[in-house]
């Protein structure tokens, strides 16, 4: 597989590792009331589809940038990449 | 159907005219007792401990292709209990013991071959951890013995010993591991329920879950509706495509698995070897063939194939554990969708709506685990209470802290 890198063009998918569902950005607040049930469904639950999926990918044997990378499952088709943004990164 | 000498003798006579499908292929009732999703393995083996030893008669295995066509016919058939865990190999023993009996039970030749499964170690470290997993096995029942590095010499010289970076040291021995015919396994429990009066309807997907005031009446299938009193989803790989027809979003994400066969070869292997260092295991097949496999594709899939930086990683490993693997050519490879859950250890439970029971999670361990859970599902399915060897098998685990992680890795699927 090639990921089209927004910077440095394909690349291909063995220089990155792959660490899973790009909703794993969007971390819960760990003060607010009810955070035990919200970080329950945050590192366990997966909505796994057979599909399109947004996924995290990093680009560890290269610019060491974190990629969310849109793929689908059905076919190993890259339909888009872009550096995920905001404080995450 | 069975079959006998004599019934060879008389179809070798007569043309091989008078053989005659192992189980009917009946349409669907409108109404069953109970509905299991999924004829592969785990589902067969659940309606026949269902008919079997929990006298339930009205059951029907609904599965969208033909029988078999999923996991339980793309395996590598290693079976072992080998764990660790007092959640985990209470459960796989009791699978091998359901194995030593199987072929008996079912009456039907699975070619079940307790070849030895051998896990090799490379540090100091890695023994201890062998050594003290296997001292649980022990005390699980099972049986386990550390072997050193002339010990496996004996048994394997053909080895590379000296891999510069991962010399082999010795390994875990387990002589009641070993392999069976996985298609042999689904045709013996298909037949066994069969014969007992289950309904198994192929080219039937369930499309989506009959539930009323929260309570699941059964299912809408491509054959139309099918109520139950209870349904069972044990479809494996598509684990989170169908419960999510039910709303329900797991802790499971679904992976290819890649697995290769080279040539037949004359016997040269006559037991199963698991690499330490590197992930490669590695048997020879009755027709001859090296049967060998590896990691993960590393990234979510349903895709039924995998890419070849795997291919290459596992003949890699190959290469770096029995160089002479170097001289076979490889004959087919091919994949399957593993449904990867997020301690590394199966799910056999109630799930939150009712009437709606989950046996899914198997990872790239569940034909080892067949009969058990097929078992401990029926169990649970048909007496509303968990079998004693599978109560921690919770679907609420990872809310409750109660996780079964083998290795340690935490909630990423694709390392376990
Ligand atoms: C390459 C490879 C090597 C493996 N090696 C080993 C090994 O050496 N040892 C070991 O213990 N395990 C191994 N496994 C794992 C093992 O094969 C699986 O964990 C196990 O077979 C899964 O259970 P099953 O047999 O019920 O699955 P399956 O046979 O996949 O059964 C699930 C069934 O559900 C059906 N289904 C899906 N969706 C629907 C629907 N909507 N409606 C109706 N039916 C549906 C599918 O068609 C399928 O037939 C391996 C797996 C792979 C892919």
């Amino acid at each position: 597989m090639l990921i089209p890198h927004p910077l440095l063009g394909p690349r291909d998918a063995q220089e990155f590792t792959y660490l899973g569902d790009a909703r794993l950005i969007d971390r819960p607040d760990g003060m607010a009331e009810g955070a035990g049930a919200a970080f329950h469904d945050y590192l366990y639950l997966r909505d796994n589809p057979a599909g399109p999926h947004r996924e995290l990918w990093y680009h560890e044997h290269g610019d060491r940038s974190w990629l969310v990378v849109t793929r689908d499952t059905t076919t190993h088709e890259i339909l888009g990449a872009e550096l995920v943004k905001g404080p995450g990164r | 159907m069975s079959y006998s000498g004599f019934r060879i003798l008389r179809e070798a006579l007569r043309g091989h005219r008078g053989w005659r499908p192992l189980w009917r292929d009946p349409e669907p009732q409108s109404e069953y007792d109970i509905i299991i999703v999924g004829g592969g393995g785990h589902g067969l083996a659940t309606a026949y401990y269902l008919a079997k030893v929990f006298g339930q008669a009205r059951v029907a295995v609904l599965e969208k292709g033909w029988l078999g066509s999923g996991n339980i016919g793309r395996n590598t058939t290693i079976i072992r209990s080998n764990y660790l865990l007092p959640g985990n190999q209470p459960f796989y023993e009791f699978s091998m013991k359901l194995w030593e009996g199987l072929e008996q039970d079912f009456n039907l030749n699975a070619m079940v071959s307790q070849r030895g499964v051998l896990n090799l170690y490379h540090s100091d470290g890695q023994r201890d951890a062998y050594r003290r997993r296997g001292n649980a096995m022990i005390l699980s029942g099972a049986d386990a013995e550390l072997l050193d590095r002339d010990q496996v010499r004996a048994m394997y010289p053909f080895l590379n010993f000296d891999n510069a970076r991962f010399p082999i040291r010795g390994g875990l021995l387990q002589r009641r591991g070993g392999t069976a015919r996985h298609d042999g396994v689904a045709w013996g429990y298909a037949r066994g329920a069969d014969r007992r009066g289950v309904d198994i309807i192929q080219n039937c997907e369930v499309t989506g879950f009959v539930i009323e005031n929260g309570v699941c009446r059964g299912v809408e299938t491509s054959r139309g509706t099918i109520r139950a009193r209870k349904t069972g989803v044990a479809v494996a790989g598509s684990t989170g495509r169908v419960m999510a027809k039910a709303g329900m979003r797991l802790p499971i994400e679904s992976f290819v698995l890649q697995a290769f066969v080279t040539e037949g070869l004359k016997p040269c292997l006559d037991g199963v070897i698991t690499f330490g260092a590197g992930h490669f295991y590695v048997s020879q097949s009755d027709k001859g063939g090296l049967v060998f496999g590896g990691d993960l594709d590393a990234y979510n899939s349903y895709a039924q194939r995998g890419n070849l930086p795997v291919m290459e990683d596992v003949a890699e490993g190959g290469m770096a554990l029995m160089p002479m693997i170097g001289r076979a050519r490889l004959l087919r490879s091919w994949g399957g969708i593993m449904d990867m859950s997020m301690d590394g250890s199966p799910i056999i439970d109630r799930t939150p709506v009712e009437g709606l029971y989950l046996n899914a999670g198997w990872c790239y361990g569940g034909f080892k685990a067949t009969p058990a859970s097929g078992y401990c599902f029926a169990h649970l399915l048909a007496k509303d209470a968990p079998h004693e060897t599978a109560t921690a098998f919770r679907l609420d685990r990872f809310e409750t802290g109660h996780v079964i992680d083998e290795k340690g890795v935490g909630a990423q699927p694709n390392l376990h």
